[in-house]
């Protein structure tokens, strides 16, 4: 059982602030991503959930324990890095077994627990194996091994990932979520990639300059952004932005978009202005009728799907559209927006404006 | 606008290197036309380094043949083959100017280009990359998208009868990734210049190719457009190369439907329909935001899948699936035909 709760959680590293009040909670049992670009602050977070940096200020419970001045050895988290720091001298099964050996344990309770955890790993054939000549993806499950077998009551991984190639990484994705999946520890882990977040996570902190942006389950970040940021930094292709004069105003269910009429969710609140208007590019159909016209400037065959390129009076966008549809570089098309999928954006804060689409989303923990 | 490329035809014949024992390059056939834009995708170790290496002089042939325009270049000098190579890392001189380092291929002694003429080549491959405003600017002061157009277009203006690209992408974050994708892609096809590029990311080779060669072992597994790879893959081993989430391959007999003598069947994530045929157990659901991914088991098989917006379902229920025109593998992985079943 562990529920963490982050309060006000503030740091500053002499004159600069590496976290600025961020708050949320983080659920029993959930596999939780901080999400952000480098130096937005979520390894400096999750460094103090593990006792490893102390806070300037704010609170962070554990099952309702405060426990943010405490030593990370009386914290019982676990902590993996990105470079798996295992003894070189010592074989893989005296490399898992050290936490307990130093914990005093008996020696035959620890072979039945490395036994176990090597199990769940899937590692049993490697334990007599020196740590020098495995693989990195065997390396990589050799010190989570050497996390779990002390049982803690939360998991923090920085970047665990980071190190293996594309190809491996999708797998060891996989393998760690099923592994969560079986084991239901609460684990927080730190990520700057996206999709590895959007696909690994029950839910994502999304930060960015040492503040949380938006706090949520995966597809709520990604249908309702609460910023531009948000908006911009998830999805690949990421979303396309039209800049808008304005004003909008509560009530308002469509837009004009140079002579061209745009249905958008109904707002719950007004903005001056400039907008943004936001859309994903499987939102953007493209459609010979449609009255906002675009010259196809590109296409990326991607297999499953084409990403076009789009050049409009209002910028360029991309679509993403079937592979069979037939569309080629030069073509002019009309493109047509999914009017309950757009986001509106206060261009001068970068923030969502309110609407039925996004009201409730942007709660913060 | 810059002046045409020679007309260039690359072609391997039979090209063979050995390392020792071990083999990296078998057999290689392959030809790259004029104005292609051809991508060898592999994973580390196929051979498609060396490949490049072969062509650009870098190492020597142990038997084949390397043409250039028809004629054999196996002994010339990397000099004197006319190509140009960009490497992964940006290998730009930090101490000299972005100008400087486009203008350096050009005052090598066997051009004898006037200074005129080196200014009037390098503000042309500037406007073409976009980076004008940066030419007085020290290498090192560059972003590494920037440094990687510098890098990209110091092998531009010598306009060669080739470029051989290893990897130039891989080093640069996604989103720069995706923008030069497009831009390269662009560069080249204005240009008509004949390209060699070697990756290990499916989508670089997807969206970009005239032509994909996909290594194996030192060995062209396929060689074709990337739909016709993508949609009529040879075998196991490349319809698995391509395609996110990978492509299942499962027990021809998993569904009720005749297989005939295949031994297994390739089922992409996104053919395969819902609510007839077997019942298979949702074990996750993902929310990639633009598609919803199902992690599914039947019969003890994992299946990815793909499921519809409007029909969400939840880990722990269960759903009936069926495959759509699947492909067909023999014992061996390799693909049969539905008229030889």
């Amino acid at each position: 059982m562990a529920e963490i709760v982050i309060k006000n959680l503030r740091k500053d590293f002499g004159d600069y602030t590496a976290v600025r009040g961020s708050s949320f909670t983080i659920a029993d049992g959930e596999f939780f991503m901080l999400l952000g670009p480098s130096g937005c602050g979520k390894t400096t977070t999750l460094r103090m959930i593990a006792g490893l940096e102390l806070p300037t200020a704010g609170e962070i419970y554990l099952d309702g324990e405060e426990i943010s001045r405490r030593p990370p050895s009386a914290r019982d988290i676990a902590f993996v890095f990105q470079m798996f720091a295992l003894y070189p001298h010592m074989n893989v099964r005296q490399n898992i077994s050290y936490p307990l050996i130093s914990q005093g344990m008996k020696r035959r309770a620890v072979r039945a627990k490395v036994a176990e955890v090597a199990g769940m790993l899937g590692i049993q054939h490697i334990l007599d194996k020196s740590v020098g000549g495995l693989s990195s993806g065997d390396r990589q499950r050799v010190a989570l091994g050497r996390a779990m077998v002390r049982e803690p009551r939360a998991f923090m991984m920085d970047e665990p990932l980071g190190a293996l190639d594309a190809e491996f990484r999708e797998r060891m994705a996989e393998e760690l979520r099923a592994l969560h999946d079986r084991m239901n520890a609460t684990t927080v882990y730190v990520t700057h990639d996206q999709l590895e977040a959007m696909q690994m996570g029950d839910k994502i902190v999304v930060m960015n300059n040492a503040v949380v942006e938006q706090f949520g389950a995966p597809a709520d970040i990604y249908d309702k952004p609460a910023s531009r940021f948000v908006a911009d930094f998830i999805g690949s292709p990421s979303m396309n932005f039209l800049k808008l004069n304005g004003p909008v105003s509560a009530g308002q269910t469509m837009l004009d978009l140079g002579g061209c009429r745009i249905d958008i969710p109904r707002q719950l609140e007004g903005c001056a202005g400039p907008l943004i208007l936001g859309v994903r590019p499987e939102q953007v159909a493209l459609s010979g009728s449609g009255a906002l016209r675009a010259r196809v400037r590109a296409v990326e065959y991607l297999g499953a799907s084409q990403i076009v390129v789009l050049q409009s009076e209002y910028g360029e966008l991309k679509a993403r559209v079937e592979a069979a549809a037939p569309v080629s570089v030069g073509d002019n098309t009309g493109i047509v927006f999914n009017a309950e999928t757009l986001s509106l954006f206060d261009k001068a804060s970068g923030r969502a404006i309110r609407s039925s689409l996004n009201d409730g989303a942007f709660c913060h923990g | 606008m810059m002046g045409h490329f020679v007309m260039a035809e690359v072609t391997l014949e039979k090209l063979c290197k050995s390392f020792g024992r071990e083999k990296a390059v078998i057999d290689l056939d392959l030809s790259i036309e004029d104005g292609g834009f051809v991508v060898l995708l592999g994973p580390s170790g196929a051979g498609k380094t060396t490949t490049l290496r072969l062509i650009a002089g870098l190492e020597k042939i142990d038997s084949g043949a390397v043409k250039i325009d028809g004629r054999i270049v196996n002994d010339e000098m990397p000099a004197e083959r006319d190509v140009a190579m960009v490497f992964q890392q940006y290998s730009l001189y930090p101490h000299m100017s972005v100008r400087n380092n486009l203008a350096f291929p050009l005052r090598a002694p066997v051009f004898s280009f006037s200074e005129a003429e080196i200014a009037r080549k390098v503000s042309e491959v500037a406007e073409i990359l976009n980076i004008t405003d940066k030419l007085d600017n020290r290498a090192t002061e560059l972003s590494g998208g920037e440094m990687q157009r510098v890098a990209i277009g110091r092998a531009l203006v010598r306009q060669p009868a080739i470029f051989l690209m290893d990897e130039p992408l891989s080093s640069l974050d996604a989103r720069l990734r995706a923008d030069l994708r497009v831009e390269l892609k662009r560069i080249q096809s204005d240009l008509g210049a004949t390209l060699l590029y070697v990756t290990h990311d499916q989508i670089e080779a997807l969206s970009m190719a005239t032509k994909i060669g996909v290594l194996r072992d030192g060995a062209l597994a396929q060689c074709g457009p990337p739909r016709e790879i993508y949609e009529h893959p040879n075998s196991v081993y490349v319809a698995g190369r391509l395609g996110l989430p990978r492509i299942n391959i499962l027990p021809s007999d998993l569904f009720s439907a005749t297989a005939g003598r295949a031994d297994q069947i390739g089922l992409r994530p996104e053919h395969i329909t819902y609510g007839a045929g077997e019942e298979a157990a949702v074990k996750r659901v993902e929310h990639l935001g633009d598609q919803i991914r199902l992690h599914l088991e039947l019969k003890g098989h994992a299946i990815t899948a793909l499921s519809p917006k409007d029909n969400p379902c939840s880990a722990g229920s269960t759903i009936k699936i069926q495959p759509v025109n699947p492909l067909y593998f023999d014992e061996n992985g390799n693909r049969m035909m539905e008229r030889n079943l």
